[in-house]
């Protein structure tokens, strides 16, 4: 017994060094902690992985650069990568080539697989080149054919490979919703913190103002200020713009969070406390106010991101957004809108698949954020 | 059926609460065994950890997600006789529901919280009635009416059409005590009920208590820290500590010859009026209560226990003894309870 | 024995706003109502009252903490003067080293996002120790030091707050005001929110430390047990204004203000043979927002008689430095703690 009872401590502190210390563990990492135990936000964190993954390295990954024209299959369906062909016989992935078919009623082109050709897909095949972050050249991508073309999610009615596109589109989609948030997370902070800081009669203008911004309804307001866009206006002019018009109608749920929390931790005894010793207004407000509250505003962004995102895709797809030649998830809906596409080429709206996607991930990421954003909960 | 006499109201053997954590069976409390006779008052004592709130929320599974009843039994006999074991009932269904607030009132620390905000105290109390008794809405009123006017609220029925934040928190703490009596339980369970009063409004609560219990002689299950509250209120007291009831037995026995070193240092931990003269010192008890993921082994007092006898302390549970009601366990328990 | 703190005609002023849209303020609720009083140095005065007696914003208004309305507070450190309530902001700021506080619930006065270390190095770094600009090995000397003071252990300082039980949490509280070396330490019901086993060893810290360092203190409590065991004096407070003063054997042996009475008795002692009954008063406590005329207590008072109806009695002086708020100080029969029935009980 007593013989136990000696060889306990160490054994007991050898199995400490593996066990996470949380009294050692600060906010961050109490928060990250609680966030792994929300598998789904886990699993929401990794796509969005995926996601930034494909806006850095979209040139490797679509096989095609987005503006490259396949004549040879213009409006094809998506093409199945097979490991069996017809006969039974196992192979390393390929996809069957295709033959031009001409309806003798529409005169239209239809395509159909060609059993007897086997394009095998290859990965890190040499392609087009082009320029990696606009300046490493390199003409490596991720995955290719041996012959003839690949176009998994088929072509529109120009030829262009979509598959290619909505990869390019994530750079788009996402961008305007991370500079959206960016200024919206701007705006919000410091409009909401001067209301929850001056307090008084400030703080009730910005108030009504924030009520007023929200009253109006959105869909409405959005297309006045689409059209209110020169229609001359080149691409970028318009992406900036459009990133502008969303973030000034962002911010106002940023600014609420804000001057709440604001409100709330001003008053806790641990603000007091740090008064009473004789702290001055500003470093109580960077030191005990702003980390205090920095979870919450985490998890707003987290929420914010999906809605900025939808409205982009929202306004380009009714054509007041973002316009070709710029790919955004928005815009290649667009194209798929017409019954000639619903009808002759339904793989148009595939990419409406990465909208749902990529809105459930930050869903999922945010449920997650909000669950360990209070680290502290004593229950 | 009458109820038989030597059947206490509330008979609870071996009770042990564990919490699920991530499929680990963390126990809460263990062993925990308890009566209560009509007309009498058990004081169940513990600091916060001890279990004595989960312990009495079990009584009418109202235990919170994760936590479960894992062994032992809560016999409860009503008034008419009729016997329920409510560790084999569900946390839902009709035999709970018909034993909640009919045959086992219950009272929190909170007052402020427990009535709904957007509803009259009457229609409150009213519906208690109503969901257990087959009564008209007009006869609850009026039995409602009753309660608040015997609880010491003035204009009960006046009172009744008021809204709970119109009253202050000692007038909403008889209005709980009101709902919770409105349909004549056997046993009301009393969980905190002046730790949010101030003092002078403690006294008339405590006070109250009394009175309905010399009145309607049910068993009270009185759940608190306040030693001095215990001496006044109990008939009988137990003990807990991080999970076990570590001594029980009648009040002037728990007062008057302490037994557990824990009772002991409990009873030199408060200050009391008559010690102005800083003749005597109280004595803290060292280190802190354990939380329930670090439980000590053997006798879960040992580290903070003056008279602790290690290795044997440390290394198994301590042996319980009793004389007559006094029970206790610990290792001294023998020679402390020998008259 | 000279006044370390003199409190003169103090009052505090909450504003009552009403409106939803343009809030207005429509009028005040007074929580402390021309309190006066002085603390000697080393002593420690009690402060007992219920819920709504303006005990803790008083305390409050003693730091500026909260801003008076009205009144003085002075300050003798070292035979200088210090006038607390007119200083400008900057150096108020300096002043605060001579006096800190201790709040009530130690899970919300420490900062959960910051170490122990940084907790309680905050003071010395940006607070009131700030013009002594100490160097980083000072400051880490000076935290430690007070640190053991409290019986918190060096390795226990590079923890986060979250990791420490509700009495350890206390200990960090305490040290966090006093590595300042301040003379008065406000202590805001510094053992309510504690077990009863942990109260003990935050009280008899409370006192040792006062002993090593000099301390005075303004003990806020509720617990008249608690009050009982640490103070010199005691003051007891109702519906924002001090009824009676004086020392704790005159206060709790022979109370001159009814309320004083009434509050002993409801005090519940551990001891299931006494015979303490409380004095059941009537009703509750009037909303501060509108006080009764005349004396505040007389709504609930036994003793209550047109005069004190009509006339708010001040706080006089009875001799020996015993003071009460009551017409009938002299005539009235009042029991104390041990008449009211506290049987003797030594409990081995």
């Amino acid at each position: 017994m007593a013989v136990t009872d000696i060889a306990a401590p160490p054994a007991r502190t050898a199995r400490r060094k593996r066990m996470r210390r949380p009294d050692l563990a600060s906010q961050w990492q109490l928060m990250w902690w609680k966030f792994r135990r929300h598998k789904l936000a886990l699993f929401g964190l990794v796509v969005l992985g995926l996601f930034v993954l494909m806006t850095m390295f979209a040139e490797i990954i679509g096989p095609y650069p987005p503006g490259q024209r396949d004549t040879k299959y213009v409006a094809g369906p998506p093409m199945m990568p097979q490991i069996v062909d017809t006969a039974g016989n196992w192979h390393l992935p390929f996809v069957y080539g295709v033959k031009g078919v001409r309806d003798s009623k529409t005169l239209r082109m239809t395509y159909v697989a060609d059993t007897a050709q086997l394009w095998h897909l290859e990965l890190f095949v040499r392609g087009t080149p082009y320029k990696l972050f606009g300046i490493i050249p390199g003409d490596i991508h991720l995955f290719g054919t041996d012959q003839g073309s690949v176009h998994l999610f088929g072509t529109d009615f120009t030829g262009l490979d979509i598959f290619t596109r909505s990869v390019f589109a994530t750079r788009a989609s996402l961008g305007v919703a991370v500079v959206g948030v960016a200024v919206s997370f701007i705006l919000g902070a410091a409009i909401g913190g001067a209301a929850g800081y001056f307090g008084g009669a400030f703080d009730n203008l910005v108030m009504r103002l924030i009520e007023f911004i929200r009253s109006i309804p959105t869909l409405p307001l959005w297309l006045v200020l689409a059209a209110l866009l020169p229609r001359d206006w080149g691409a970028l002019q318009t992406y900036l713009a459009i990133t502008i018009i969303l973030a000034l109608l962002g911010w106002t749920w940023l600014a609420r969070t804000v001057r709440s929390k604001l409100l709330a931790t001003r008053h806790e005894d641990f603000v007091l406390a740090a008064r009473l010793s004789g702290c001055s207004d500003t470093r109580i407000i960077a030191r005990h106010l702003l980390p205090s509250f920095m979870s919450y505003l985490i998890v707003d962004t987290s929420v914010a991101f999906p809605e900025i995102l939808l409205a982009e895709t929202s306004l380009s797809f009714l054509g007041l957004g973002l316009r070709e030649p710029v790919e955004s998830w928005g815009v290649l809906l667009y194209a798929a809108q017409s019954i000639r596409s619903i009808s002759q080429a339904p793989w148009l709206m595939i990419p409406g698949v990465f909208v749902i996607v990529a809105v459930l991930a930050f869903n999922f990421v945010g449920d997650g954020l909000r669950d360990a954003a209070d680290p502290y909960s004593r229950s | 059926m009458t109820a038989s006499p030597d059947f206490p109201v509330l008979d609870v053997s071996g009770l042990s609460i564990a919490l699920d954590n991530d499929g680990v069976q963390v126990p809460i409390t263990q062993d925990v065994s308890f009566s209560i006779a009509r007309g009498e008052v058990l004081a169940l004592v513990g600091e916060s950890g001890s279990g004595k709130s989960l312990t009495a929320l079990s009584l009418l599974q109202l235990l919170g997600h994760g936590l479960s009843v894992v062994a032992g039994q809560i016999q409860f006999q009503a008034r008419d006789g009729g016997r329920t074991d409510i560790a084999r009932l569900g946390r839902s269904g009709h035999a709970i529901e018909a034993l909640r607030g009919a045959r086992i009132g219950m009272i929190f620390q909170e007052p402020m919280s427990s009535f709904s905000p957007i509803h009259t105290i009457g229609a409150q109390i009213a519906e208690v009635v109503e969901v257990h008794e087959k009564v008209g809405r007009k006869e609850a009123r009026r039995r409602a009416a009753d309660l608040l006017g015997k609880v010491g609220i003035p204009d009960p029925v006046g009172a009744l059409d008021r809204y709970p934040a119109q009253f202050s928190g000692g007038m909403r703490q008889r209005a709980m005590i009101a709902r919770a009596l409105v349909c004549g339980p056997s046993l009301l369970i009393a969980d905190e009920p002046t730790t949010a009063l101030d003092v002078t409004i403690q006294g008339q609560i405590l006070e109250l208590l009394r009175a309905l219990k010399r009145e309607l002689g049910m068993a009270i299950l009185f759940i608190t820290h306040d030693l001095g509250i215990v001496a006044q209120m109990a008939d009988r007291v137990a003990i807990m500590y991080s999970g076990r009831i570590v001594e029980s037995g009648p009040v002037r026995d728990i007062f008057r010859h302490p037994a557990h070193p824990y009772t002991r240092a409990l009873l030199d931990a408060v200050p009391r009026l008559g010690d102005i003269d800083r003749g005597r010192r109280i004595q803290p008890i060292a280190g802190s209560i354990p939380n329930i993921f670090e439980v000590p082994g053997g006798c879960r007092f040992h580290p903070r226990c003056p008279v602790a006898v290690l290795p044997r302390c440390a290394a198994s549970a301590p042996p319980r003894h009793s004389s007559g009601r006094h029970e206790v366990e610990c290792i001294h328990g023998e020679t402390e309870l020998a008259p | 024995m000279s006044d370390l703190l003199t409190v003169e005609h103090l009052s505090v002023r909450f504003p009552i706003r009403s409106g939803a849209v343009w809030s207005k303020v429509v009028g005040h609720v007074t929580a402390v109502d021309d309190v006066s009083f002085t603390i000697a140095h080393g002593e420690t005065l009690g402060l007992v009252g219920e819920s709504g007696s303006g005990k803790t914003s008083l305390g409050q208004a003693v730091l500026r903490g909260h801003e008076p309305a009205a009144g003085r507070v002075t300050l003798d450190i070292d035979g200088r003067r210090i006038a607390i309530t007119s200083m400008g902001k900057t150096e108020l700021r300096e002043a605060r080293r001579h006096m800190q506080m201790i709040f009530q619930d130690p899970y919300a006065s420490l900062n959960p996002r910051m170490t122990v270390r940084d907790i309680l190095s905050e003071p010395l770094i940006a607070g009131a120790a700030r013009g002594e600009r100490l160097s980083r090995t000072q400051i880490d000397a000076r935290v430690v030091d007070i640190a053991t003071k409290c019986g918190l252990s060096r390795d226990q300082l590079n923890r986060f707050p979250h990791a420490f039980s509700g009495g350890q949490r206390q200990r960090i509280a305490i040290a966090r005001a006093l590595v300042l070396k301040p003379a008065l330490v406000v202590c805001d019901e510094p053992i309510s929110s504690l077990d009863v086993s942990i109260q003990a060893q935050v009280l008899n810290l409370l006192a040792e430390l006062q002993e090593t360092l000099g301390l005075t203190y303004l003990f806020i409590a509720h617990d008249l047990a608690a009050v009982a065991y640490v103070c010199d004096r005691v003051a007891v407070m109702y519906l924002g204004q001090i009824v009676e003063l004086g020392t704790t054997r005159q206060v709790y042996y022979s109370p001159k203000h009814p309320y004083t009475e009434a509050l002993m008795s409801a005090v519940p002692e551990p001891d299931p043979d006494s015979t303490r009954r409380p004095i059941l008063l009537a009703g509750e406590r009037p909303d501060p927002a509108h006080p009764p005329t005349g004396c505040r207590f007389n709504t609930r008072c036994l003793h209550a008689t047109e005069t004190c109806r009509a006339v708010m009695p001040p706080l006089r002086p009875l001799g020996d430095g015993h003071f009460a708020a009551c017409h009938y100080a002299e005539t009235l029969e009042l029991r104390g703690a041990l008449a009211l029935g506290a049987a003797a009980t030594a409990t081995a």
